[in-house]
């Protein structure tokens, strides 16, 4: 409460410190649409790279799903044909690509071989699981890795310091898939404190509202489904939080080390505002900004890091399901679920860049 | 703070009525099954796991097999007649068999030849409405047991009787339609769905007659079905049944054993001394229908010479392979059919282990120097749980008797369709898991000369072995029929297009409080009948 | 050109001598600032022991890694109850010594780190270089390619590629050389956009270096420092990369010592044998440490803008 208070405090009057003037507002306007725009330029081709990338790869993909589904009972090669012809594959490469595009545009990405569902409802059905997962450990990185970053850059040189960043350094180093088993074995098998798999118990049934088993859990209004649904969040959310949580904390300490260094802030302790003051407005405003660039960056991080931790932990989401589509060659998951993991990867990278604009008034003036 | 409080009490009451609904000591049976089923329209699939989930709860067929057996006993049919030139199958439908009633459908009349009608006709007709009722629909199983060229029509004769005629006799015939693809699903819900524009569904929300009813799917997570209270059978001892879908082993294992599911398949082969020392599980185990094979090439020199095949045999160490590969989960085989099948010849001795002896029928048949590839697949089965470390020590035992082995290897779908060519250079590891336990299914499709080229990685076309099989195809006398197969093993060991390694052991943990579990030999996962003690 | 007199050479002799001095007093100045960071040292003290490990391998280990020892089926390390003095971290499930898979497992691990490391940091720089050099339609291009690169999570598209090349440690690597080498391209471009308009690179251009010259002599080696920061920490990348690849079943096939793929083998013991799954985890996360030790070091000894202030 005291800290919230200062906080609250110190953002009250600072107009002695020149760079927080506020810049004239139809400049800032302008300049949005120009860094906008130019970024949406260069997404552009991008996007259509990335297209052709997932578009190719399936291509070039050794096998094919027929093969695989029929196993040693084989399948007759004019059925097989057939059936290669009914998905298209049987058309000029160009003739597919060009079919593919327009698909896209109309959100039809496929079909599973294997379930015979539209991979985009396939997709929506499963991205929640992912999505909690990913926030809560951004969540629990954010949370952890700032504070301790900061306290770490304050007391620069010290034991507290040394001793996080070495273990932020040893989170930084860690191969996420042991540390999942590690922690199971601990945790689940010998002090029977979480449940081994799944996103909640079984004994719970309701209908998926939004997706999100911690907020169904908690509009089913069933007893003791929210307290199951942390238990089982818990785990596979610590160790995907791990790496992001290190970066995090490394790169707020720099950042602060940095900011402290500078003359607005060396000018702010010699007027003899109390630390607080110093380091908890002055500072941290300024050594967010990289921060924020790190948070963003880590959204890839999470989702390579999701494809580990589903595995390990059995959990429903995008990343074991690309995982075992590649597996099972199952051209058009694996297809449409790249492409659709490198749009979010694109759009949080754009909005990133849009936030750092905004946040960042060197940027503005350049 | 008054808002808060009613808000309370509101949350309060809810999760008292929760807690008094479910107060009712409802049985939930938990199975921690080893995947996602597809889809649960069985015929569009033919993964184990889809049967699991779809045909085996939720449907029947006209016929059924004998739990625990491959017998065939009345299903849904309660009698049937075949004609004298098994060209007619005429089945007598039960009367007063009710389809689910679930969330989304209710049935307004009984099952009736309609049903039987539908269910066989969409697989068979390719301009039936739901020949192709979602995208890429293909009807693998039925093409795959040849049923298209087999059935000429499917009469409804009245009601209650409907009458399969076919263009050939064919003495397997009852024992198909007892297998997955052949469950009976309801003309009725079908056209609701197709009046209602909506017949993906058919696929994702299910209605049968069987055992269980459906009641929802989480994707990759879990399966729930009531225990159907107008089953034609009696209702089932549990009221719910949860497929918990965990598809690691060890977790598989952690969790039978912490409670939370009550029944696993496939345990890792390394915990199953620890299983069987638990003393609140229970292991059942059977044998599977299935056999593990090196399939030598027998088109190409010097493999087309008997004698080089057979002394290659006398070079395998069985039990060197059961120890390493199967780690106790096997049992060496000497004949191209397990043993659980009707007609394995069981007098039948197998080319024991004896290097020198191989030495020497090698330089009686004039080869030295003899190199060769063994392929090795890429994947787990159960007739194989690893065949790369099986390569290996088939690669140790050639070398002993002079033999020098390449191991090679190809992506699965690649190694599948490469392994087919007559011209393949080198001997192939492979296997089969029977489907309705008739061993016309194994004899047939893997050695048979329709095989060559295809499934019958041998490459090999024996006439005397080929007339046996093509007869026994046509009897429909049970007695004559084996008579005629245990000839055909006789004739296949003397030949020995293939060396044959192992039929695998399946075991299934329990916990001990599961009683009236049954296993299948054809590899299957039934709940009817099973109870949990409290 | 001119001729060698006696004094030129005597003043070249003596200009080569300056050069090795500065060279050295660099060295020297570099070493004082890397030693002052004592984790530094220590990751470069087990990063060498590491390396001493994996050429003496078949000195050090007390086993074949492949030999399969078949009275002696997941023996526990020695400490604990059932262990023998044989195994001293145990046997996994097929009777073979952990640590001397784990001894010859060092080898793979760090050749997997050069390997990768050589094809990114040398295509990076190729292609940083021609971009950063080059700048209109190529610069373009390329950068937009990296973007392609960079809009997929490394480990994802990692598995794809290796999925069309086909599993194998080989292929493992490339496919991870490839995520990682648009950072490399990257830093070199930026390096070089900063340099091409500086004093001494247009000096050189107006005394007539060649574009080959100006890009590999002239400007390469001074945007060295950023480069090697980034090769140390796409060492640890790779490795923990590859490990994950093995462990997913698409890296190094079995019986290979590789840890990730012995991670990926002992899974199944998790709960019975816990040493099968702890030390292979270990091994990676020391490696994997002692090298961003040593990152970190080189990054504070070679950037001033950090250097203690």
């Amino acid at each position: 409460m005291i800290n919230a208070g200062a906080f609250v405090y110190s953002t009250g009057d600072h107009p002695a410190v020149s760079w927080q003037d506020p810049p004239v507002r139809h400049i800032r306007t302008h300049d949005m649409f120009r860094i906008l725009f130019s970024r949406l330029g260069l997404l552009i081709p991008t996007f259509f790279g990335v297209t052709l990338v997932a578009f190719s790869f399936i291509r070039l993909l050794p096998g094919d799903p027929l093969d695989l589904l029929a196993g040693e009972r084989g399948i007759d090669p004019e059925r097989k044909a057939q059936l290669m012809a009914q998905m298209g594959f049987d058309r000029p490469l160009w003739e597919q690509y060009l079919d593919y595009l327009l698909n896209i545009f109309q959100g039809d990405l496929g079909t599973s071989f294997a379930s015979k569902k539209p991979v985009l409802d396939e997709f929506l059905t499963l991205f929640p699981a992912t999505a909690e997962l990913a926030l809560c450990a951004i969540i629990i990185a954010v949370c952890l890795g700032i504070p301790a970053g900061i306290f770490a850059a304050v007391k620069r040189g010290s034991v507290a310091d040394q001793a996080i960043m070495g273990t932020a350094l040893v989170g930084y180093s860690m191969p996420i898939f042991w540390w999942g088993l590690l922690l199971i074995i601990l945790f689940s098998g010998i002090l029977q404190w979480t449940p081994v798999s799944g996103r909640i118990s079984l004994m719970f049934f309701f209908p998926q509202v939004t997706g999100f088993m911690l907020i169904d859990s908690l509009l089913s209004g069933e007893k003791g489904a929210f307290l199951s649904a942390v238990r089982h969040l818990i785990l596979p959310s610590v160790v995907l939080a791990t790496i992001p949580l290190a970066v995090i904390a490394r790169q707020t300490r720099s950042a602060m080390l940095e900011v402290l260094g500078e003359d607005y802030v060396r000018t702010a302790r010699a007027k003899g505002l109390p630390p607080f003051r110093v380091i908890g407005f002055h500072a941290l405003r300024n050594a967010l900004i990289p921060v924020i660039t790190t948070i963003g960056l880590q959204v890839g991080v999470l989702l390579a890091g999701a494809i580990l931790t589903e595995t390990i932990f059995s959990w429903p989401g995008i990343g074991k399901w690309l995982v075992d589509s590649i597996s099972r060659r199952d051209y058009f998951v694996v297809q449409g679920g790249l492409l659709l993991i490198a749009g979010i990867i694109m759009l949080v990278n754009l909005i990133v860049d849009l936030l750092y604009g905004l946040i960042n008034p060197r940027i503005r003036h350049n | 703070m008054k808002m808060t409080k009613a808000l309370k009490a509101t949350l309060l009451g809810v999760s008292l009525a929760t807690i008094a609904a479910t107060g009712v000591s409802a049985k939930t049976l938990v199975y921690c099954s080893e995947g996602s089923p597809e889809g649960f329209d069985t015929a569009l699939y033919t993964a184990g796991t889809t049967f699991d989930a779809s045909s085996k709860p939720l449907y029947n067929r006209l016929v059924e097999f004998k739990r625990g057996t491959t017998e065939v006993l009345p299903g849904l049919a309660e009698s049937w007649e075949v004609s004298e030139d098994g060209l007619e199958y005429t089945f007598n439908l039960r009367k007063g068999v009710k389809f689910h009633t679930t969330s989304f459908f209710t049935p307004s009349r009984d099952f009736n030849a309609d049903d039987v009608v539908f269910s066989f006709e969409r697989q068979l007709k390719k301009d039936h409405a739901w020949n192709q009722y979602t995208a890429g629909a293909a009807w693998e199983y039925f093409d795959g047991m040849s049923m298209p060229d087999l059935i000429k029509e499917i009469v409804k004769v009245d009601d209650h009787t409907v009458k399969f005629v076919l263009n050939r006799p064919e003495a397997p015939m009852l024992a198909n339609l007892a297998m997955d693809f052949a469950s009976v699903l309801s003309a009725e819900y079908a056209d609701k769905l197709e009046a209602d524009g909506k017949m993906e569904m058919l696929n994702q929300e299910p209605v049968g007659t069987g055992p269980f009813s459906f009641v929802g799917y989480q994707k990759d997570a879990v399966i729930r079905y009531n225990a159907f209270a107008d089953y034609w059978g009696g209702k089932q001892p549990i009221d719910n049944l949860i497929f918990a879908i965990t598809p690691d082993a060890a977790v598989r294992l952690q969790k039978l054993k912490a409670g939370e599911c009550h029944v696993m398949p496939y345990p890792a082969p390394a915990d199953i001394a620890d299983i069987q020392a638990d003393d609140s599980l229970t292991m059942m185990e059977q044998q599977g229908l299935n056999v593990g094979y090196l399939a030598y090439n027998t088109k190409v020199a010097p493999f087309d010479n008997k004698n080089v095949r057979k002394a290659l045999n006398h070079a395998i160490n069985k039990q060197a392979i059961l120890d390493a590969v199967f780690q106790g989960s096997g049992q060496a085989a000497k004949n191209p059919i397990p043993p659980t099948m009707w007609s394995y010849n069981n007098a039948i001795e197998d080319d024991a282990y004896d290097p020198e002896l191989a030495k020497k029928m090698l330089a009686d048949a004039g080869v030295s120097d003899l190199s060769m590839k063994i392929w090795a697949m890429p994947v787990q089965r159960p007739y194989n749980p690893n065949a790369r470390r099986m390569a290996e020590v088939m690669q140790a035992d050639f070398a002993k008797v002079g033999v020098d082995v390449e191991i090679v290897s190809y992506e699965w779908g690649e190694y599948l369709s490469r392994s087919k060519a007559e011209d393949r250079d080198g001997a192939v590891l492979l296997g089969w898991t029977g489907d309705n336990g008739d061993p016309d299914n194994f004899l047939a499709v893997l050695l048979g000369c329709d095989g060559v080229g295809g499934s019958n990685r041998a490459q090999w076309c024996n006439d005397e072995f080929e007339a046996l099989i093509q007869k026994a195809k046509t009897v429909s006398d049970k007695a004559e029929r084996t008579k005629l197969y245990e000839e055909a093993q006789v004739v296949f060991k003397e030949e020995a297009p293939w060396g044959t390694i192992a039929h695998s052991v399946v075991f299934m943990p329990m916990s001990s409080k599961v009683t009236g579990y049954v296993m299948d030999p054809l590899g299957g996962h039934w709940f009817d009948g099973v109870d949990i003690a409290e | 050109m001119t001729k060698n007199t006696p004094v030129a050479a005597a003043a070249q002799v003596k200009l080569e001598q300056e050069s090795r001095n500065a060279t050295k007093a660099m060295l020297l100045e570099f070493w004082y600032y890397f030693s002052q960071n004592k984790g530094a040292v220590l990751g470069l003290a087990v990063f060498v022991l590491l390396v001493l490990v994996a050429v003496f391998a078949p000195l050090v280990a007390p086993h074949d890694p492949d030999v399969q020892y078949r009275d002696s089926f997941l023996v526990p390390p020695v400490w604990l109850e059932g262990g023998k003095a044989a195994f001293l971290l145990g046997t996994d499930a097929v009777g073979r010594d952990i640590l001397s898979r784990l001894i010859f497992g060092a080898r793979f691990s760090l050749f997997i780190g050069i390997v990768v490391v050589t094809i990114a940091l040398v295509g990076g720089i190729v292609i940083g270089l021609v971009a950063g050099y080059m700048r209109g339609f190529v610069d373009t291009f390329i950068m937009r390619v990296m973007d392609i690169i960079l809009a997929f999570p490394s480990l994802l598209l990692a598995l794809v590629l290796v999925a069309i090349l086909g599993p194998g440690l080989m292929n493992a690597m490339i496919a991870i050389a490839i995520v990682l080498q648009p950072h490399f391209v990257r830093l070199t471009r930026a390096a070089v956009l900063a340099e091409r308009s500086r004093d001494y690179v247009v000096a050189a251009k107006v005394a007539g270096a060649g574009h080959f010259r100006l890009m590999f002599k002239t400007i390469l080696p001074n945007c060295l420092a950023p480069l090697i920061v980034q090769a140390t920490l796409s060492f640890s990348n790779a490795i923990l990369d590859a490990a994950a690849l093995g462990f997913l079943g698409m890296g190094a096939q079995p019986p290979t010592p590789e840890w990730g793929t012995m991670l990926a083998e002992a899974r199944e013991f998790i709960l019975r044998a816990w040493w099968v799954v702890t030390f292979p985890g270990l091994a990676i996360l020391i490696t994997v440490l002692a090298i961003n030790l040593v990152g970190d070091g080189l990054r504070d000894a070679l950037d001033p803008k950090l250097k203690r202030s």
